[in-house]
């Protein structure tokens, strides 16, 4: 790394830190339903909202119901989507005239915004109008992560509280999380988007005339879509000769700052924040990096200070951080080192294939790392054109289940079943009854620990199986040999853990993929969510217990180490034999240790 | 079943405010502090015409031209109605085919050593509107010939148009290449 980068990316993690006690401070409050300087302003709207919608703020819930008002929310929130996708033809804001998404596709991407994972199987710049973006996605990039960040809350509840069964009111959660933190946020940082280039308006896609004509070959097609072939069976082009193109519009920034600031990840156009538009300089990447990562890293400060003991919440920040800080390194290193097979050729040993100038190598990869790190998934560099290895970091963060920063919520509540598996796992080794945070673990704990960490990665494998004897799942792969299996494998976890960023190569528009896909996102993000509750309304219920001699302390860095090794054995337990087959299989071909694969 | 009320009515409010207010408030405020940017940052000539984005690179392979870096967007390179890179994984032999032939192209037009990798590979957005310096003077010997200049006025043009670390750290130095091309048409 030269000094810039070093210089930049140091920077970035102290800005990081810095922010986790403000804002994690000011979210145990909003939660806790303190004071706040926003209070003046918006208690009058809340009271509005609650009076509107019916909500009693005073009435609390046991975790079946808190969990049932989540699922029904997220209901209402899905056919509310895919009634619009099907129907953007005939709503405003439409002027390139798109027309309505098919049932497969709209079910698809309903269920991918529904669930905070974004993933995507069209073209944003063509397929998508102005209100499906701004009415739709934009409401769900808000709502979905509002989700997140309440489960996670009513979890941390579970541990505070004693003796009760009750962890809080959804809808009260739902409105301040929106109200008090991401809109705030939302605003400031559009602005801050806005002010580097990212464009915000309503026009028609406008039409450029270019400097220097160019042109292409197009195959024909006759009346019924089907290629002409001439005798030789060669398709039948002609030469287009292009003299102007249109660039696409839209109201981009105000869904920028939310995409990035909720771990949604679902770009307005089709190259998300590689697009010159969402993200045009190096500041606006690093606001965009820090959106990322911001509200993910404060949270372990909220859980800190709403368990009364801020060091455990160091303490979990401290492991993400280690390990998104090496997973850094390795891409850097990887990426750096380049691709021998194209340094053969007579070209500077670093890979540039799927980046942008304008962030450089640091720029991009620390977008990667936190993108995958967290269930965000927003890009700014195409990762299926990374080196084998350094593509294996962003895929190993999403499989580690999602926990480092981790999505806004889940990544916390993720984090937190770890933890209770570390305890149990030094427990038995030392002979003592686990306990974390003064609450005793015991059987229902550990069963709905074991669901939220194992749920994901069994569906990744179990799908990716699948796939791989389904002749269109293997049709779809865009590059041949051990490559394609990492396509695959990638598209699966990202959908299972709800991230939503791909090895964007794969045709991902067929029906396995939004079919099983939806099916991946939706057991993904919900049944760990409803045994986190569950967990929750059970950690409620029981007394505390003050810490004894024989308590292992979770607030000290060997706790950290030890939890640390537990996520790194787990994941490599599940993973590293189709990992073997992937990427690493990849980089001995890279290295010249096999043959290359044939061309596909 | 009392939850259903606030279900449905939470998710309409929601969406008058998250989906309607919000992005509103954004765009006046937009429009009053940065409308440029707002608009797309474009570029006009003389008349007034829209002449291009700053920000959205465009094709160009004529040889009195800076080349940009290479594009995979669907139909033709820089095609900016469908973003995207190549999505080519490192060992996909057509992709290393593409680089040879990349490669081939330039050592043709008499570039010898060494070629920074932005020039021959692909980038993400197959937008890029920029290439790094080192790829703007290994293209300045051609250019000049093409134009019948001398190299200094090109290299002093390119050394204009470089634009450095943002701050003095963040990102890496590059030339937009429709702006150098601009600047090459006047002079």
């Amino acid at each position: 790394m030269n000094t810039s980068e070093w210089l930049q990316t140091i920077l970035f993690f102290v800005v990081l830190v810095a922010l986790v006690k403000p804002l994690g401070g000011f979210m145990a409050k909003v939660f806790q339903g303190e004071h706040t300087f926003l209070s003046p302003v918006l208690v009058p709207c809340e009271k509005l909202l609650y009076r509107i919608s019916g909500v009693n703020p005073e009435d609390e819930m046991g975790w079946k119901r808190y969990a049932g008002s989540m699922l029904l929310f997220n209901l209402v929130l899905f056919f509310g989507l895919f009634a619009m996708l099907m129907s953007q033809h005939l709503l405003p804001l439409n002027p390139q005239k798109v027309p309505a998404f098919t049932w497969q596709l709209a079910l698809n991407t309903a269920v991918s915004f529904t669930t905070n994972t974004n993933w995507q199987a069209y073209v944003g710049e063509q397929a998508v109008s102005y209100f499906t973006q701004m009415v739709g996605l934009t409401v769900h990039n808000f709502v979905s992560a509002a989700t997140g960040i309440v489960i996670a809350i009513a979890v941390i509840r579970g541990f505070v509280r004693r003796k009760t069964s009750m962890l809080g009111n959804f809808w009260v959660d739902t409105t301040r999380c929106t109200l008090y933190i991401l809109l705030p946020i939302s605003i400031i940082l559009s602005l801050a988007l806005i002010s580097q280039g990212v464009i915000q308006n309503f026009s028609a896609y406008k039409t450029v005339p270019l400097i220097q004509a160019t042109n292409y070959d197009k195959p024909k097609i006759d009346d019924k879509g089907n290629p002409i072939k001439d005798a030789a069976d060669k398709a039948v082009t002609e030469n287009i000769i292009v003299k102007e193109v249109s660039i696409p519009m839209g109201p981009v920034a105000s869904q920028e700052a939310i995409k990035e600031l909720g771990t949604n990840g679902g770009g307005f156009f089709n190259a998300n924040s590689a697009h010159p538009f969402e993200n045009p300089t190096p500041f606006s990447n690093f606001i965009e990096i820090m959106l990322i990562l911001l509200i993910p890293g404060a949270l372990t400060c909220t859980f800190g200070v709403m368990v009364g003991n801020s060091r455990q919440g160091w303490m979990l920040l401290g492991v993400m951080l280690f390990i998104l800080i090496a997973s850094f390194g390795v891409l850097q290193w990887a990426e750096s080192s380049g691709n021998p097979l194209v340094a053969k050729l007579g070209v500077q040993s670093i890979n540039m294939e799927g980046k942008e100038v304008r962030f450089g190598m640091a720029g991009s990869n620390l977008f990667t790392v936190a993108t995958t790190g967290t269930s965000c998934g927003a890009v700014n560099s195409m990762h299926d054109s990374l080196t084998p290895i350094g593509g294996m970091m962003p895929l190993s963060l999403i499989l580690l289940g999602e926990i480092i920063f981790g999505g806004v919520g889940s990544g916390l509540y993720t984090m937190l079943s770890f933890a209770i598996i570390a305890v149990f796992v030094s427990g038995l080794m030392i002979g003592r009854t686990p306990e974390y945070l003064g609450k005793k673990i015991e059987v229902r704990e550990m069963w709905m620990s074991i669901l939220v960490i194992l749920t994901a990665g069994v569906t990744v494998l179990i799908l990716s199986g699948i796939a791989m004897i389904t002749p269109q799942a293997t049709a779809s792969m865009a590059n041949p040999g051990a490559h394609g299996l990492s396509e695959v494998l990638y598209a699966l976890a990202s959908m299972a853990n709800n991230n939503g960023s791909a090895f964007a190569g794969l045709n991902a528009n067929v029906n396995f993929y939004n079919l099983f896909g939806s099916m991946a996102m939706t057991i993904g993000r919900y049944v760990p969510a409803i045994a986190v509750l569950a967990m929750a309304g059970s950690l409620a219920e029981k007394k505390y217990i003050p810490p004894s001699l024989g308590t292992l302390p979770t607030d000290k860095a060997p706790f950290a180490l030890w939890l640390t090794l537990v996520i790194l054995i787990v994941g490599a337990l599940t993973f590293f034999p189709a990992l073997a087959l992937g990427p690493i299989v990849e980089h001995l071909q890279m290295m010249g240790a096999y043959p290359l694969p044939a061309s596909p | 079943m009392k939850d259903i009320k606030p279900a449905i009515l939470l998710f309409i409010i929601f969406t008058i405010i998250c989906g309607g207010i919000y992005p509103a408030v954004v765009t006046g405020l937009a429009y009053a502090i940065f409308p440029k940017q707002a608009k797309g940052s474009f570029i006009t000539n003389k008349n007034g015409t829209v002449i291009g984005s700053t920000l959205i690179g465009q094709p160009f392979s004529d040889t009195k031209y800076f080349w940009p870096r290479p594009s995979a967007t669907s139909d033709f390179g820089f095609n900016a109605m469908a973003s995207g890179g190549s999505n080519a994984g490192p060992t996909n032999p057509d992709y290393l085919k593409t680089v040879s032939d990349r490669v081939k192209m330039l050592r043709d037009t008499g570039v010898t050593g060494n070629i920074p990798a932005d020039l021959v590979q692909a980038s993400a957005s197959g937008l890029d509107p920029h290439i790094t310096p080192e790829s703007a003077l290994l293209q300045v010997p051609r250019v000049a010939k093409a134009r019948g200049i001398s190299e200094d006025v090109l290299v002093k043009a390119v050394a204009q148009a470089t634009e450095e670390h943002q701050f003095g750290f963040l990102g890496e130095p590059r030339v937009n290449v429709l702006e150098l091309n601009l600047e090459l048409n006047r002079l």
